[in-house]
């Protein structure tokens, strides 16, 4: 077990080149870059949207998973925080989307 | 970490056994206190969008130039900070001394830089727009009192954040603290980065005035 937590230990900091993490950041730059393309050419609203959503949600899962080493983690670190935090989230959303369209439908016609 | 450090949290028989997650309490903590935040976050993301959706008048203010101009520069600009986040923590787990608190300063310096335009941009949007958190010259006051309420608390921690690395690295630097407190903060410096992953898109991106 010791010789194993050792190893586990060196390779926690062996992991993670400055390569890699300059690439992941190389990436978000980019996704960053068509989100602001994105919006200069006016893209239509619902579309805008769920592109932006997907690729926010990839940003944060590079950001998650390499510059805050949750990759390099045991499992039992990832199964403790995501699901439960993405558990909440959803259900926020399941609140939001009956009720917010309920109200667009009672807005006076215009 | 060092070894008989690491040894203690792996294999230490505490009263429940071995410690599942082979982190230190004080990364376990940190992590468990960004959940709860996002939580905080998800929960100001989507009721601005529930007044959004539900708000026939939701005005769209931002110009290509200055507005989505200056936020793309402080994504730029948090982005690379995160970038030297990760090179502190790396060069304090090799025990570089002086150059994790030159990335740690470089970290503080990016962080600082994005209050400062953010400072600028509410500045402009205040006095020069007269938009206040309870009315604006365009549409609905609701418009004010989201784009406050959620810049606001970004920008909050992103503050209390250069003070906490400010502390770390002074801390660091005498020898005070090691390279586990380092890398905690670091977990603090990155979450703050990906909620304004959310917030740019969200707030900016998608309030481009489309004439």
């Amino acid at each position: 077990m010791s010789a194993h937590a050792h190893a586990e230990v060196a390779n926690e900091h062996d992991v993670g080149s400055t390569k890699l993490f300059a690439l992941v950041w190389v990436w978000l730059l980019l996704l960053t870059a068509v989100e602001v393309f994105l919006a200069y050419e006016r893209l239509e609203v619902h579309l805008m949207i769920t592109i932006l959503v997907g690729l926010s949600l990839i940003k944060s899962a590079l950001i998650m998973s390499y510059f805050m080493h949750l990759r390099f983690e045991r499992l039992g670190l990832f199964l403790l925080l995501v699901p439960a935090m993405v558990f909440c989230i959803c259900m926020m959303l399941i609140m939001f989307f009956p009720d917010s369209i309920r109200l667009m439908n009672l807005r006076p016609p215009q | 970490m060092s070894d008989t450090e690491l040894e203690g949290i792996v294999e230490s028989p505490w009263s429940g056994g071995a410690s599942p997650f082979a982190v230190n309490s004080k990364k376990l903590g940190m992590w468990l206190f960004i959940v709860s935040d996002s939580l905080t976050f998800s929960a100001l993301l989507v009721s601005y969008a529930y007044v959004r959706l539900s708000t026939p008048d939701w005005p769209r203010p931002f110009e290509i130039w200055p507005a989505i101009a200056k936020s793309s520069l402080m994504t730029f600009i948090l982005l690379s900070s995160s970038l030297t986040m990760v090179f502190a923590v790396a060069a304090a787990h090799k025990g570089e001394v002086k150059k994790t608190v030159r990335y740690l300063l470089a970290t503080m310096v990016c962080g600082l830089a994005f209050v400062l335009i953010h400072a600028t941009e509410w500045y402009t949007l205040i006095v020069e727009e007269h938009v206040t958190p309870w009315s604006n010259p365009w549409g609905t006051p609701l418009f004010g009192g989201t784009f406050f309420g959620l810049t606001g608390l970004h920008m909050l921690h992103v503050t209390i954040g250069v003070a906490y690395l400010g502390v770390i690295a002074w801390g660091f630097n005498k020898g005070k603290w090691t390279a586990d407190h380092v890398e905690v903060s670091g977990l603090y410096w990155h979450f703050v980065d990906l909620v304004w992953m959310f917030i740019f898109p969200m707030v900016y991106l998608l309030s481009v005035n489309p004439k």
